[in-house]
Formats: structure tokens, C-alpha cells, sequence
């Protein structure tokens, strides 16, 4: 489904700002997969969702989609078979439309778009419905302004956004994280139903350990631009936030390191 | 008096269609254009060279139409693919516009008083058609002064407008129309939904220099020249409608909006001519009356609201300590 190869990925080279934030990258992810990404800030999660998004192109390597090359597919062409879910609950939703266009705009994402009206009314049902799932009150309010709606509301609809047409690569980039503890449980719950409804191919990036375990069916660690841990199945399953800073450790022999960190 | 309101409310709507144009840049496509000043000479210019070459008036208005997409179309690529900022890219094109215009124009004016206008061609019909005369004995009849001029211009210019306003508002809620806004509103989502957001940016600034052209291309047959300087200050007198029309009649949906900008330019120009009726102004001052107007607009409805929201307050705070009042009592 979709598959990294050997993926690199350097910013100001030859600088001392030098960073090399993807290498060598092999990455494969079967049709429905869905798989957490863990790591520290500066690891490169970030950079490999934006590397198979299409809003970063890596100086080597390749990125195939449905054994298509898409290296070179600009970002909004990608975006036809892609959906994405930012952390920032304001980016994924237009403030000043309506619930029902930003629907209407997420709708034609895998169609070309044409001088026919975004809503409907055979259109308008079909977006009750979706917001219906979500069990927010939405449906009701479809003619009410994004931007007067909360940012766990706004997150829940940009998730649907990104959902509802069955893109075969999604892409969740710590999309709870700015939400609080509550807000955040319901969009995991959410997040969960989506993917397995929809049975989509998943690519999560969170900071959150405990999410990472719960969520997915195989999750990988990453450190400095490099995958070092990556667990499925069964073995998965039985990992608790111990074993994973263990296992950690055990890789990167950071210890020492870190307790120099907090003490000095 | 009459006379010269009602030509105030006739070049307001003939304006109102240029002030579209900026809406369009300005408010959807959030995109300070200011190509505008340029893009309206081209319209009157295209348009007046190709009526005196003896082309039919009404495809001589929409090639200066179609002129004017073409500039606003250059803006938007040296905008977006060659990351030019929107400012910039608009004064530079607006400069290169005069040259051009000249260029175009051959002289530095292009009189069109005895060719056959837009105008012109329907006049026969509407003077058969006799509804002047209806119109006229309708003002007689609501009691006041006699008034006995044309209607023709105000009746074309009116109808088109609401056209081309009309034809607006279903663009901005097909799919392509969702996508716009939404370039303007959060640029990174609708790329996140598959939006060719540089192409949308391009084809957006074009139409709305399209209008604006369409708009110059209209006043040119009006006032039966174009002029190289005739676009001058054009911006202004736009951004002033958007402001002035979204201040009085408000901005709730896109209809509501695009009647605000008509509203605002035809409020414009009344406010303009009564200004320059009294007595220590003169048409030099024209400039200042329109940026007093605009602050006017921006400021005024943020007093009001700022005023309200006060009295609100004083009545919550007035509520709540006649009620500690009456609990007091009652202990």
C-alpha cells in the first residue's frame, strides 16, 4: 500500500544548522494497517508524514502509494488519495465557511472539482449523516460557522473531513495533542471507529505513549531520523509504556544522558 | 439636487461592478490587489480602441473584459509561482499596466462621443420603448420634483449588476467557488483537500480584474472617452464600497455580502456628491472625503459595537445588585 524506500532527507546541508532528519527511511504498510509513531521532538516523525504527504520532497529515495511512484506528485495531487488531520485544530477546517461547505469541500477531494454547487440537497443528508456518527450535535447546525465551533468539535471535523472519502493513506500528525485530556479521549475514540469503519491505512504520529499502545495494530519508535523499533501483532499488544522507554534505553543507550540532562 | 443624486446613484452602480472585482480579491481571496487601477484603464482603453475600430459595442466590452483577466491573471502568477508578495506583485503589474494601456490606447485618450456605444445601441429601442416616461410620471406621482431624464443607463446598469452578481454568488458555492474561499480562508486545508490552491489564486485575481475591467470598460461608454489616468484611485473608491457596504448592510453570507459591496458603492457616491455640495469642498478634496468615509466605516461600527457591549454590561451589573438587594430584604 504504501512503502518507503530508502528515504533521505537533509536540512541546510553544509550549515552548522545541519540536520539530518530522515535516513534512510524503509517503511511498508499493508492495506488497512494502522501504525503509531512514536519518538522525541527533532526524531523525524513530523518530516516522514510530510515526506509521504508531499509537502516535503527527500533528496533520495522513493515513496510509492498503490505501487504508483509519487515522489514528485505535488502535495494537492497526493492529497486526492490522501487524508491528513493536523495538530492544530484551527488548520484542517475553514473558519469563515460553513460545517456544510467545508463537508462539500472534503467531499470533492478525490473528484475534480466542477461549476456544480458544492451542497446539495441529496448532499446535505449524506453530510447529516457522517456528522450524525460522531455524536457531537453537529448534524444540526450544519449552516453554523466553523470558526464559532470549539476545537475539539473543529478536530472531530476535520477527522471526519479527512475520513469520509475513504482516501487509501491516512495521516493523524499528533492530531489530539492540543486538545484537553476528555477532548482528546473522545477524538482517540473517534479516531479508532473511523479507521476501522472505513478500514483505512493509518499513519499516527502522537507523544502520547499510552495512545501509541492502545491505538493501531503496530506501532514504531523513532530517533534521530532513523525507525529503531518497530513491533506488531501479538508482541505489540502485550507492550506496556515501561517496556517501550526500556527498550529505548536498551537501543540507544540514552540513559546516562538524560539523567545528565535533568540534573544539570 | 435631484438631478445630481440620481447621477450619483448611476455611476454607483455602474462603479458597484468594479467594486465586485475588489470584493472578490480583497475579502475572498484575502489578496490586497491593487493591479485594480491598472486592470480598469485596460477595460475603458481595450473597449474604446475596438469601438472605434468598428467592432459591435458588446463584444468590444467583453474582450475589455476578458482584457483585464489576463492582467489579473499575470498578477496571480507573479504572485504565486513567482512567490512575489501580493502587494508588490499587484503594484508592479499596475505600473506595467500604464505603459501598457498607452501602448494599447495609441494616445493618452481615446474619445468615443461619436461612435456608437453599449449605450448608444439601446437607446432607440428604450426611447420607443417609451419607459422613461413610465418611470418618470412613477417619481412625479410620489410627489417629487419634476424630473425628466433617462432611465436608460440606470435600468442597464442596474440589471447587469444584479447579473453579474447573481452569476457570483452561485460561482462562490459551486466546488470550484468552495475551494476559493477556502484558498483565501486556510490555504494549507483546502491543499490538504486536493485544491490547486496557486491555480485558484491565478483564476481568482483574474476574474476579479475581469469585473473591474468589464466595470472601466462600462464607464468608458458612459462618459464617451477612456482616459490613461482614468483608473487612478480606483483601489480606493473599491476597497470604500466593500467597507462602507459591509459596514451598513452587513456580511452574515456571500448574498448578503456581494448586495453589501453594490449598497456600498451606490452609498459611496451619494456620500461624495452631497460632500462636495457644500460649499468649502471642491472636487480636489474628493480623495479626502474618500479616506475620511473609509475610517468612518471601519471605525464606526467597532464604536458601536464597543458602546453596546458596555450598556449590556452596566444592565448584568445593574440586574445582579437589585437582586443582592432583594435578598437582603427578604433576610
Amino acid at each position: 500500500m504504501l512503502k518507503l524506500n530508502d528515504v533521505s532527507i537533509t536540512f541546510n546541508e553544509g550549515t552548522p544548522d545541519e540536520k539530518k532528519a530522515l535516513q534512510s527511511v524503509d517503511l511498508e504498510l499493508e492495506k488497512g494497517e494502522f501504525v503509531t509513531v512514536i519518538g522525541s521532538n527533532g526524531a523525524g516523525k513530523s518530516t516522514l508524514m510530510n515526506v509521504v504527504s508531499g509537502s516535503l520532497i527527500p533528496d533520495v529515495g522513493d515513496v510509492t502509494i498503490d505501487d504508483k511512484h509519487v515522489v514528485h506528485l505535488p502535495e494537492y495531487k497526493r492529497a486526492g488519495f490522501i487524508g491528513r488531520v493536523f495538530q492544530d485544530p484551527m488548520a484542517g477546517t475553514a473558519p469563515s465557511m460553513t460545517i456544510e461547505e467545508n463537508l462539500a469541500m472534503a467531499y470533492s477531494r478525490d473528484k475534480k472539482r466542477k461549476l456544480i454547487p458544492g451542497v446539495t440537497k441529496k448532499r446535505r443528508e449524506m453530510y447529516r449523516e457522517y456528522l450524525d456518527s460522531l455524536n457531537l450535535g453537529l448534524e444540526d447546525r450544519l449552516n453554523a460557522k466553523v470558526g464559532l465551533l470549539s476545537g475539539g468539535e473543529r478536530q472531530a471535523l476535520s477527522l471526519l473531513m479527512a475520513t469520509f472519502t475513504e482516501p487509501h493513506i491516512l495521516l493523524l500528525d499528533e492530531h489530539t495533542a492540543a486538545l484537553d485530556p476528555s477532548r482528546a479521549e473522545l477524538i482517540t475514540e473517534i479516531t479508532a471507529d473511523v479507521v476501522k469503519k472505513f478500514e483505512l491505512t493509518t499513519l499516527m504520529v502522537t507523544h502520547n505513549m499510552q495512545q501509541a499502545l492502545d491505538l493501531g495494530d503496530r506501532l514504531i519508535m523513532m530517533d534521530k531520523g532513523q525507525i529503531i523499533f518497530d513491533v506488531s501483532g501479538e508482541e505489540k499488544q502485550e507492550l506496556t509504556i515501561k517496556n517501550l522507554l526500556d527498550e529505548f534505553h536498551r537501543i540507544r543507550g540514552k540513559q546516562i544522558e538524560s539523567d545528565r540532562a535533568v540534573l544539570g | 439636487m435631484l438631478i445630481s443624486l440620481f447621477g450619483a446613484v448611476e455611476s454607483g452602480v455602474i462603479y458597484a461592478l468594479m467594486a465586485l472585482g475588489v470584493y472578490l480579491s480583497f475579502r475572498i481571496l484575502h489578496f490586497p490587489d491593487l493591479t485594480v487601477d491598472g486592470s480598469f484603464v485596460t477595460g475603458a482603453g481595450v473597449a474604446g480602441v475596438a469601438i472605434v475600430g468598428g467592432m459591435s459595442p458588446i463584444l468590444a466590452t467583453l474582450l475589455g473584459a476578458f482584457a483585464g483577466f489576463i492582467a489579473g491573471c499575470i498578477t496571480g502568477v507573479l504572485h504565486t509561482k513567482g512567490k512575489i508578495n501580493a502587494l508588490l506583485a499587484g503594484i508592479l503589474m499596475m505600473i506595467a499596466l500604464y505603459s501598457i494601456n498607452l501602448r494599447l490606447m495609441g494616445q493618452p485618450t481615446v474619445s468615443m462621443l461619436n461612435e456608437s456605444t453599449l449605450f448608444t445601441q439601446i437607446k432607440s429601442w428604450w426611447v420607443a420603448s417609451g419607459f422613461d416616461a413610465f418611470f418618470n410620471n412613477i417619481v412625479l406621482s410620489l410627489g417629487v420634483e419634476r424630473f425628466s431624464g433617462t432611465w436608460l443607463v440606470f435600468t442597464v446598469m442596474v440589471i447587469l449588476t444584479l447579473m453579474v452578481k447573481v452569476f457570483l454568488d452561485y460561482f462562490l458555492k459551486t466546488e470550484v467557488g468552495l475551494a476559493l474561499r477556502a484558498t483565501g480562508d486556510n490555504q494549507k486545508m483546502i491543499r490538504s483537500l486536493s485544491a490547486n490552491t496557486d491555480g485558484l489564486i491565478i483564476i481568482g485575481i483574474g476574474i476579479s480584474n475581469g469585473l473591474v475591467a468589464l466595470s472601466g470598460a462600462l464607464v468608458g461608454q458612459y462618459g464617451g472617452f477612456a482616459n490613461v489616468n482614468m483608473g487612478i484611485g480606483m483601489i480606493v473608491i473599491g476597497l470604500a464600497s466593500v467597507i462602507i457596504g459591509e459596514a451598513l448592510f452587513g456580511k452574515r453570507t456571500i448574498i448578503i455580502a456581494t448586495l453589501a459591496v453594490i449598497g456600498g458603492a451606490i452609498v459611496y457616491r451619494i456620500v461624495v456628491t452631497m460632500a462636495l455640495r457644500v460649499d468649502f469642498l471642491d472636487s480636489g478634496d474628493m480623495k479626502l472625503i474618500t479616506a475620511v468615509l473609509v475610517i468612518a466605516a471601519l471605525v464606526a461600527p467597532r464604536m458601536i459595537q464597543a458602546r453596546k457591549e458596555k450598556k449590556r454590561r452596566l444592565r448584568k451589573k445593574a440586574e445582579l445588585l437589585q437582586r443582592k438587594e432583594g435578598e437582603v430584604h427578604s433576610a
